[in-house]
């Protein structure tokens, strides 16, 4: 059944998975075990986006899906949750000025299921949070995103800012979205340019030094 | 006796606006020079738009709102200071007046009228977004429900009137009160009776407010747009349609909801954009029957390479898209079909339109292929990156133009033009493209 259960959401079957959900609530199963099952079956999903079998609206339908099976599992979780070990931390943000997401929560569902613990400070977001979370997350990896041409000189702030905290020497910086490419990566001093999405896995992984 | 224009073929309907857009009527040229040349643009662009060599390839500045910044001014300031706006605009025109078009400020909105009905579905400089921005941005929502497409597709202006615009115009709140208009039938009696609402009334006065402010804008757009033509600089684009997927998927339901309807409600998805195709095709046509130039660009979003399959694309985008295009191409309008992103895994299909009537303006595409898979059939128009415009040397961008001239200019059917509009930055970088387009573009 939980091997069906991964497969049906993996394949994006809305009725099948919901049905699914509630008979195994009523067959008293753990609803942990539900949630886990439900992760894998969003790395699958992970897994056919950095494919090319899947494309954005798979990877929205798959979040709402995600959505709808926690929502019916919540409210039997007792205690808590077990925490999934995770590689690494990483904070991710879309430049002051732009009110883009898109990119950004594709990056941030792309690292989720790859394993890192995101904090995603969504958009518009001002220097001195970027710097704030940086430094209180101390993660080592930092994803700045953009849609639009005025997040070139935003960005470029962003990183100066986090030179002047003294937090750019142990920080990787990567960049990505609309009309960034290396030229703005250069412009701006950061790290690396990221095309897509998984672009975004690939640089985290290679910075942490997993596989 | 000519023939009534319904007669014509799309061909000679064309060449009858292509006609009004070599001598626009009631334009007085500043000098018979002015004429000269505006002339010789409009010959330039109207060869290189229908597959053939022109004296030289014509070039786009991508100058959005670049005259703002380059006056010392912004976004923000000129769309509630007219005057500024006229000058800042002008100055550009005089500093570039060796350019093949221009872009008059049509493009920025009138704040006022925006603050006047409380808009929603936009932030701009000092509105939602700081003061120095130098663009507005839409704020994706699900402005329609998903269980709304219903009365969408039954009355699409019903629709707009009580429940989409109450939403996206704080000051038409109380016009999910409304009835139908369709109301209004036999000796009216209660049909009146929600337009008493102090509410409802409130909005009409905000709607007439942002009015005559409209007025006060367009006067001033209008005055610089005039001098422009009269100075000699064609316009090359006298509207804007959209892709029937994008109408629903940028400000209707959203990016998020679009993609969910495609999964859970596809067939309504199918249905509302069968429904939009008329609405927009009207709007083209009414945008381009008092223009000069017969130039509608379609910015295009929710279909490029990174946002859905080849297909989805082919499914949900494609068909009521190409619709609308052949309908304007059967106008006699030529469409500018510009493709934001990237459009690398749709150029198998795209050129399906009728030789030499649509250009395909590329962004971040791989133009060299375009112009190998398409350009035998459609105009190419492109694509200097953005960044290298905003943050490279004059040097690098007359570099990057030559080759583009090189390989997409080869045999005709090439304009030259950025990937999207520049903002800021060095005006060296736009002067240097406008040098490639003269040093390298000409046919000889």
């Amino acid at each position: 059944m939980s091997g069906d259960f991964v497969n049906l959401l993996a394949d994006l079957k809305e009725e099948e998975v919901l049905k699914l959900t509630q008979q195994r609530l009523d067959s008293k199963e753990d609803p942990l075990k539900i949630l886990e099952d439900a992760r894998k079956g969003m790395e699958i999903v992970g897994k056919r986006f950095a494919g090319g079998e899947y494309f954005l609206p798979e990877l929205v339908f798959s979040g709402e899906l995600l959505a709808q099976v926690t929502n019916i599992v919540k409210p039997h979780l007792t205690g808590a949750g077990v925490q999934q070990k995770k590689i690494g931390k990483v904070v991710i943000a879309t430049v002051a000025g732009d009110i883009h997401d898109i990119g950004l929560n594709i990056v941030d569902f792309m690292l989720d299921v790859n394993g890192f613990e995101v904090t995603n400070l969504g958009v518009d977001v001002p220097i001195e949070k970027i710097v704030k979370a940086v430094k209180e997350t101390g993660a080592p990896v930092l994803g700045l995103s953009g849609f639009l041409t005025p997040a070139f000189d935003a960005m470029k702030e962003t990183v100066e800012a986090l030179e002047k905290a003294g937090l750019r020497k142990n920080l990787k910086i990567m960049i990505g979205g609309g009309q960034m490419d290396d030229e703005v990566r250069k412009y701006a001093k950061a790290d690396a340019f990221g095309k897509d999405a998984m672009a975004a896995v690939t640089l985290t992984k290679q910075w942490y030094g997993v596989k | 006796m000519a023939k009534p224009w319904a007669e014509l073929s799309p061909e000679e309907k064309r060449e009858e606006r292509f006609k009004r857009w070599l001598s626009p009527p009631g334009v007085k040229f500043a000098s018979p020079q002015a004429e000269k040349v505006y002339k010789e643009r409009v010959t330039r662009f109207i060869k290189a738009f229908t597959l053939q060599k022109p004296d030289r390839v014509p070039c786009i500045l991508p100058t959005g709102f670049y005259a703002a910044s380059y006056a010392g001014t912004n976004l923000g300031e000129v769309m509630y200071d007219y005057d500024k706006m006229k000058s800042a605009w002008r100055k550009m025109m005089h500093d570039f007046s060796d350019a093949d078009t221009y872009m008059p400020p049509a493009l920025v909105p009138p704040g006022r009228s925006l603050e006047a009905v409380d808009y929603k579905l936009y932030k701009w400089p000092g509105h939602g977004l700081p003061k120095t921005t130098p663009s507005y941005q839409a704020v994706e929502g699900e402005w329609m429900k998903p269980n709304e497409y219903d009365a969408l597709i039954r009355d699409p202006s019903d629709f707009w009137l009580r429940i989409y615009l109450p939403r996206i115009f704080g000051v038409f709140k109380a016009f999910n009160t409304l009835n139908p208009w369709t109301s209004f039938e036999e000796i009216a009696t209660t049909p009146f009776i929600p337009f008493g609402n102090p509410e409802v009334q409130a909005g009409f006065n905000a709607i007439m407010k942002a009015g005559t402010e409209s007025l006060k804008w367009i006067a001033a757009v209008g005055e610089v747009a005039g001098e422009s033509l009269a100075m000699g600089f064609p316009g090359v684009m006298s509207g804007l349609a959209k892709a029937p997927f994008d109408t629903l998927g940028d400000t209707l339901r959203g990016t998020q909801g679009v993609m969910m309807d495609m999964f859970q409600r596809p067939q309504k998805v199918h249905e509302a954009m069968e429904r939009l195709v008329p609405i927009i095709i009207e709007g083209a046509v009414a945008a381009v029957a008092n223009a000069a130039s017969p130039i509608v660009i379609m910015p295009l979003h929710k279909g490029a390479d990174s946002f859905m399959s080849p297909k989805q694309y082919e499914t949900f985008y494609w068909p009521t898209f190409k619709k609308v295009v052949m309908a304007m191409v059967n106008e006699g309008i030529y469409p500018m079909l510009f493709a934001e992103g990237s459009y690398n895994k749709r150029l198998d299909i795209i050129g399906d339109f009728p030789k030499g009537s649509v250009a395909w303006y590329f962004d971040q595409t791989d133009i060299f292929e375009a112009k190998k898979k398409i350009g035998d059939r459609c105009c190419i128009v492109g694509n200097v990156p953005t960044s290298l415009i905003m943050t490279g040397t004059p040097q690098q961008v007359k570099e990057h133009c030559k080759k583009l001239i090189e390989v997409c200019g080869k045999d005709g059917g090439y304009v030259l033009a950025g990937g999207a509009n520049v903002d800021e930055g060095n005006p060296e970088n736009l002067r240097a493209m406008m040098a490639a387009a003269k040093e390298y573009g000409v046919y000889k």
